[in-house]
């Protein structure tokens, strides 16, 4: 933890300010992420940084390493062509949470499936805030959108759950409530050798606050205190106690061969023995 | 001539053509009848250092691709009508940040999953206008097995020259077809690689454009840190919104591709100097069209064929001088008409055009377009 970072380098300060709304969360994200970045003192032209669609997609033009901005729901197979291509490379991908888990649901497993090193930070608000407010698949079962007037009839994923279904080999949930525990669970996350998946729950004031009548960006912060309970914790306790609850922690944190690494012993193997007609 | 002359697939011969390239980078998704393209570069890029990924789906492959391409790869998938369908959104994707890659689309019947291993032309206009918004393509289209390997080279020229997605449009006759050829020797056909900065330059601008229209984006992890993006863009390469920058790069990514029509309009002409009744065909259809002429000629009738190679943009000053001097134009194809539409464009309304289409699933057969060659003997 290196709370008195100096995170200024890692930002185009000339992009500013940026398009987040007042209150929002992915500010307190992003500085996480970029906090870890000088802990694990990082080449910034090593680094490419690749977002989806959407407010919390907005984030890659905002920082100084290689970025690229990509297409709704497909920032991962964009960074996985990265990622192969040249694996020296540092990639990392930030997406909300309707990019990751709707329309690019299947991408996000895919890449899990693989274990390509990538860090996938999801910055998961509940809603899609770029478009005004519409459900996703992060969204809460009865909870209001403006496509679920009535309340969302849907029950959300667990974003953590399904990544280790999937094969992803390290897992990890924060909240910006609380920066710095956030901060050492992206720290973990990018210098894990594999798919690593950080669901970074965080707060959208002006639609899904203001829909769900959660008051002010601090009274959503404080919703946040006051649900948040650790994987340690959570574990003693019973299920129905839970199951409103947001479980911090790290989830999963298993070692299987990396797919670049694999892809080179490959070579190694194309290039001795009789891979060739 | 280095190597002697072998029975190759069209398919095969992509594969041939694309390794003479470059090609380092291959992420597809299996399709008929584009699938053998996959199968033997999963065979050999692995052997030359370069990479094959299979995708979850087609949108991924492409977009896996443009990933790669921007490290500085060269790199090509490969597919058929219904994953050329998914792969729309990121083309136009490659088409804004200006990102080099060939695209293959082995057409097969349509629509939807249609008639898999039956020919068809039905994605000529899907190739022109399947992205959304207004843009510029190019669509390159071999007729023989021999004429794939040299075109997915030259598909690869005009992405590295031009910073662009190139499409090869086959069809299943060429893909599946197989032929005698000898590939050309090292060195034989030019190779380009897409221009990258020097190191160090102050104010580096990734989306400046040179003196061709074309930018000089460095390769991701080279030096140079900047931003790519699908939104309308400065020469720094951030999103804007000023009408003024959206209007100079839209012009931009038309004019490139417009202004250097020269380099790609590929055409070929047989026996038409003479010719009374102009074939316009392309494709497999170009070999039915051309037999077709040839029946002609030994009936008496002044017959010739105009082989579209360029699909798009469309060579209008080319079918004008061709098409202008005879009495009658057939055109042939394996649709209802989409090239043929084209032509009506180009020669106008009073032009006598004869429309030989065809969409039951079979090659076209020379029968059918000599007898609208008499017909328009005849008639006209």
């Amino acid at each position: 933890m290196t709370k008195t970072a100096d995170i200024k380098p890692y930002l185009r300060l000339e992009r500013y300010p940026t398009i987040w709304c007042a209150g929002c969360g992915n500010g307190q994200v992003v500085g996480a992420f970029l906090r870890a970045i000088s802990t694990l003192d990082w080449d910034p032209k090593k680094v490419v940084v690749v977002s989806g669609i959407g407010c919390s997609s907005r984030a890659s033009g905002y920082l100084n390493f290689n970025t690229m901005h990509t297409t709704h729901g497909r920032p991962l197979p964009f960074a996985t062509g990265i990622k192969l291509a040249n694996p020296e490379l540092h990639v990392v991908v930030m997406a909300g949470d309707g990019d990751t888990t709707a329309i690019g649901g299947n991408h996000f497993i895919h890449a899990a499936r693989r274990n390509i090193g990538i860090t996938m930070i999801v910055f998961n608000n509940g809603t899609y805030g770029m478009t005004g407010g519409q459900c996703s698949p992060m969204t809460g079962h009865a909870c209001k959108a403006t496509t679920a007037p009535y309340g969302n009839l849907d029950t959300p994923f667990d974003i953590c759950k399904l990544a280790e279904a999937a094969g992803a080999t390290f897992v990890g949930r924060g909240i910006t409530y609380a920066p710095v525990k956030l901060e050492s669970l992206i720290t973990e996350a990018l210098k894990h050798k594999g798919f690593s998946v950080i669901d970074a729950v965080t707060q959208c004031p002006t639609y899904y606050g203001r829909l769900n009548k959660m008051g002010s960006p601090a009274d959503m912060l404080t919703w946040q205190k006051e649900h948040v309970i650790s994987l340690e914790k959570a574990a003693s306790l019973p299920k129905h106690v839970i199951q409103d609850k947001i479980v911090t922690g790290v989830f999963v944190k298993d070692l299987r061969p990396e797919y670049t690494t694999l892809y080179r012993r490959l070579h190694e193997q194309c290039g001795e023995d009789d891979c060739h007609d | 001539m280095t190597e002697s002359t072998r029975l190759m697939q069209g398919n095969e011969a992509c594969v041939a053509g694309a390794l003479y390239a470059g090609l380092s980078f291959f992420a597809g998704y299996p399709i008929t009848p584009s699938t053998e393209i996959a199968e033997i570069l999963a065979k050999r890029l692995p052997q030359n250092g370069g990479k094959f990924i299979q995708m979850e789906d087609e949108i991924a492959s492409l977009a896996a691709c443009i990933g790669a391409s921007l490290t500085g790869a060269k790199v090509m998938t490969a597919t058929s009508g219904p994953g050329f369908s998914l792969m729309q959104e990121n083309l136009g994707y490659a088409i804004m940040t200006e990102t080099p890659c060939v695209i293959v689309n082995v057409q097969r019947m349509g629509p939807s999953t249609g008639a898999p291993t039956a020919p068809s032309q039905g994605d000529v206009m899907q190739a022109r206008y399947g992205t959304h918004g207004d843009h510029e393509i190019i669509v390159l289209t071999p007729s023989s097995v021999a004429e794939t390997f040299t075109l997915t080279v030259k598909a690869f020229n005009l992405a590295e020259l031009l910073r662009t997605p190139v499409i090869l449009l086959m069809d299943e006759i060429v893909g599946h077809m197989r032929e005698g050829v000898s590939l050309p020797g090292e060195g034989e056909l030019p190779v380009v690689t897409r221009l990258v900065p020097v190191k160090g330059m102050k104010d580096y601008l990734p989306y400046r454009a040179d003196k061709n229209g074309v930018p000089v984006v460095a390769p991701f992890g080279a030096g140079y840190r900047f931003h790519v993006t699908g939104l309308f863009h400065g020469e720094d390469g951030f999103p804007s919104n000023k009408p003024q920058d959206i209007e100079y790069l839209g012009m931009r990514l038309h004019k490139k591709i417009e202004n250097h029509k020269d380099h790609y309009s590929f055409f070929e002409e047989y026996l038409t100097e003479d010719a009374e009744i102009i074939v316009v065909a392309y494709g497999g259809t170009a070999r039915s069209a051309q037999a077709a002429v040839e029946s002609a000629r030994s009936q008496g009738i002044k017959a010739g064929l105009f082989r579209l190679i360029t699909l798009w943009p469309f060579p209008e000053s080319e079918i004008e001088r061709v098409c202008s001097q005879a009495r009658a134009v057939v055109s042939a194809e394996m649709n209802m008409g989409q090239i043929s539409r084209e032509l009506e464009r180009v020669l106008g309304k009073d032009a006598s055009l004869h429309k030989v289409t065809h969409i039951d699933g079979t090659l076209l057969p020379p029968q059918k377009i000599l007898l609208k060659i008499q017909e328009a003997a005849v008639n006209d």
